[in-house]
């Protein structure tokens, strides 16, 4: 927040379009798992208080649906989006090579630097644009949505449902989307928040996802492989952008703040309730 | 012949002049309001209200029979009133009463000098007066915890009994006594007693021959018919005292757990369920387990006639899901997904999604903590984010 950097040479990370979709997926992430994870642990006292508090379980249900259909909706502009760009206008970068999410053999080599950095046996690797853990949460909320979604609508319209499954299977539809949402609110609450937030050196919020911008000291540090290759091809300068506006990293920093903070508390409250039964 | 008439005109006559002056004798002292015994007990008796009451026409000596003259003992024998009730006086010396008192006629029926018909509105012990009169003694807390009572007048006064007697003022709703009886009431633990576990419905059903009836046909009534100690009678659901208005949602919201007491592995796999989440938040309109399963006439799945056997199925979901079909109604409600034998792809399922669960938390929690502790060491100096993003 030094006013005195604004000659800073700042590098676009992600689209508008990029930010826009991990907006909305988080706000109807947070109102998914709050309705759901309150469904879920219905017997605790703090899940009756909340249904009692937004007007009962039908205002919890109604809620939990229109994040869905939301959500859904935006899983499918980014599932079109992608199919577009990488099969009807032929970019192969879309899936393969530094700045698609399709994992490489480098991440793989990645996680075993990464780990042998930890250990203080080796340097830390050279990330590229993606690093695996972001390519994992990448593919763990693609997987979680497309579980979750389809078992989800499985017992939204479950009589239509039936009509092509035995309804036995809405038992397993009810078993693996509470499960998955559970790992999903988890890995979310615990792993990510660490990971991209909370961990030194991002601490206490990495706004990058808001602005969609970062410093040349934040991409050489962070994504040293990516700058070198820019660098090397020439496209650095292409890839430069304008300072983010203020209004924008304070906008970042309070949804930030009530987003994590929320979900540490979801966090909190879920672990007790599935370890205490309480 | 003449003399017989003659004789019955003269002591038709005479008799009442007779009694009219052993009272006014009598009364003659007791009717000093401040006459009391040596021990200061008052011994003063209202004559107007005697001779109102339903003893009226009695004679004092006809209670106090070992008075044969004035001046008589200072200490009377005490009154048998078995010597006309003699049933009632049968009854109650078999009863949990025959020794709560030295009289315990007067407990219930009081002033023994103004008892009035039991059908006089001001009588203790008319229908609508009935909770109060027990509950002088019943309701009181010293005296149930001196006896051992539980406190039943609060719970039968808030009770849908409690308030159509006493509220609402109907002759027909069950008091004390429509249950325990009034003088001949005997411990539950009596197998005579009309509160005995066996005989609650039949005591229920007296009024209640609807609920009694379906009860007996339903599994529950078998069991108890067939001598089985566990079989539920009414009051195992519906509690003895504090009965709810079943059509109450608080009372509704109670009801799964209450069948849980004893389907305790039931209960565990409900309460898994879509349906029994959303009760738990309060929510009314959902199912529990009488909504499929019924409530009196209770039959098992293997029974053709119950409202869960498979045939049925589709008529039973279909009450809430309209458009339930034979498929639809595989789903199972009470399915375990610990039960590898009976539940093998939900077992299955589950054990899936908890080595996913196992295995990624394991895994990232060790990176986390390991990430953690390096990047404490080896953190950026003056921090990356001070400049930008």
């Amino acid at each position: 927040m030094n006013q005195n950097n604004t000659n800073d040479r700042y590098y676009t990370r992600f689209s508008l379009g990029q930010r826009y979709l991990h907006g909305v997926l988080m706000a109807t992430f947070i109102g998914l798992a709050l309705t759901g994870m309150t469904l879920r642990f219905s017997h605790t006292v703090w899940a009756a208080a909340f249904a009692r508090a937004v007007g009962g379980f039908s205002a919890i249900l109604f809620c939990h649906k229109f994040c869905a259909a939301l959500l859904t909706l935006a899983f499918l502009i980014h599932v079109g989006d992608i199919t577009y760009r990488g099969l009807v206008k032929g970019q192969r970068g879309v899936f393969w090579g530094p700045n698609s999410m399709v994992p490489r053999l480098k991440d793989l080599k990645d996680l075993y630097g990464h780990m042998r950095w930890f250990l203080w046996l080796g340097p830390r690797p050279k990330f590229d644009r993606f690093a695996y853990w972001e390519k994992f949460d990448y593919w763990g909320v693609f997987w979680g949505m497309a579980i979750i979604g389809i078992s989800g609508y499985a017992m939204w319209f479950a009589p239509f449902f039936a009509r092509f499954f035995p309804g036995s299977w809405l038992n397993i539809a009810l078993l693996i989307h509470g499960e998955e949402a559970l790992l999903a609110a988890w890995f979310i609450f615990a792993i990510h928040f660490f990971n991209t937030h909370l961990r030194p050196g991002s601490f206490p919020m990495d706004l990058v996802i808001f602005t969609g911008r970062e410093t040349e000291k934040e991409l050489k540090e962070r994504h040293p492989a990516e700058y070198e290759r820019l660098l090397e091809g020439g496209q650095l300068q292409a890839a430069q952008t304008s300072a983010p506006p203020q209004w924008l990293k304070i906008f970042g920093r309070l949804a930030g703040i009530v987003v994590i903070s929320s979900g540490f508390v979801l966090l909190i409250l879920t672990l007790a309730a599935f370890f205490g039964g309480k | 012949m003449r003399w017989t008439l003659a004789a019955i005109i003269l002591i038709g006559f005479i008799a009442p002049a007779v009694r009219a002056q052993q009272r006014a004798e009598c009364l003659s002292c007791h009717s000093e309001t401040t006459l009391a015994d040596q021990d200061g007990h008052s011994v003063y008796v209202d004559g107007a209200k005697q001779k109102a009451s339903v003893h009226g026409s009695l004679n004092c000596t006809d209670c106090h029979a070992s008075i044969k003259g004035y001046p008589h003992p200072e200490h009377p024998a005490a009154v048998n009133c078995g010597t006309c009730h003699s049933d009632e006086a049968k009854d109650l010396v078999e009863s949990v009463h025959a020794k709560a008192s030295a009289e315990p006629c007067l407990g219930c029926h009081r002033d023994p000098h103004a008892i009035i018909p039991v059908k006089d509105m001001q009588s203790p012990v008319f229908t609508l007066n009935i909770p109060q009169t027990c509950g002088s003694c019943h309701g009181n807390p010293e005296l149930a915890k001196k006896f051992g009572l539980a406190n039943v007048y609060a719970l039968y006064m808030d009770s849908i009994h409690g308030f159509a007697l006493t509220k609402d003022g109907l002759l027909v709703a069950a008091s004390c006594s429509s249950c325990h009886g009034s003088h001949k009431i005997l411990s539950h633990t009596n197998p005579e007693s009309r509160t005995y576990r066996t005989n609650i419905p039949a005591t229920c059903g007296s009024c209640h021959a609807g609920p009694e009836a379906q009860y007996f046909a339903g599994i529950h009534g078998q069991q108890l018919k067939a001598g089985n100690p566990q079989a539920p009678v009414c009051a195992d659901c519906h509690t003895a005292h504090g009965i709810a208005r079943v059509q109450g949602v608080s009372w509704q919201m109670q009801t799964s757990a209450t069948c849980g007491n004893c389907h305790k592995e039931n209960y565990a796999t409900y309460l898994d369920t879509f349906h029994a989440q959303i009760s738990a938040l309060g929510y009314a309109e959902t199912a529990r387990c009488w909504n499929c399963h019924r409530f009196h006439d209770i039959l098992p799945p293997s029974d053709p006639k119950s409202t869960v056997a498979p045939g049925n199925l589709v008529a039973t979901c279909g009450q809430c899901h309209a458009d339930a079909t034979v498929s639809f109604v595989s789903y199972h409600p009470h399915a375990d997904p610990h039960d590898r034998k009976s539940f093998p792809a939900l077992y299955f399922a589950a054990l899936f999604m908890d080595l996913l669960l196992l295995s990624i938390f394991s895994f990232f929690g060790l990176h986390t903590i390991l990430w953690f502790v390096r990047s404490f060491f080896d953190r950026p100096k003056g921090g990356l984010r001070a400049e930008g993003g």
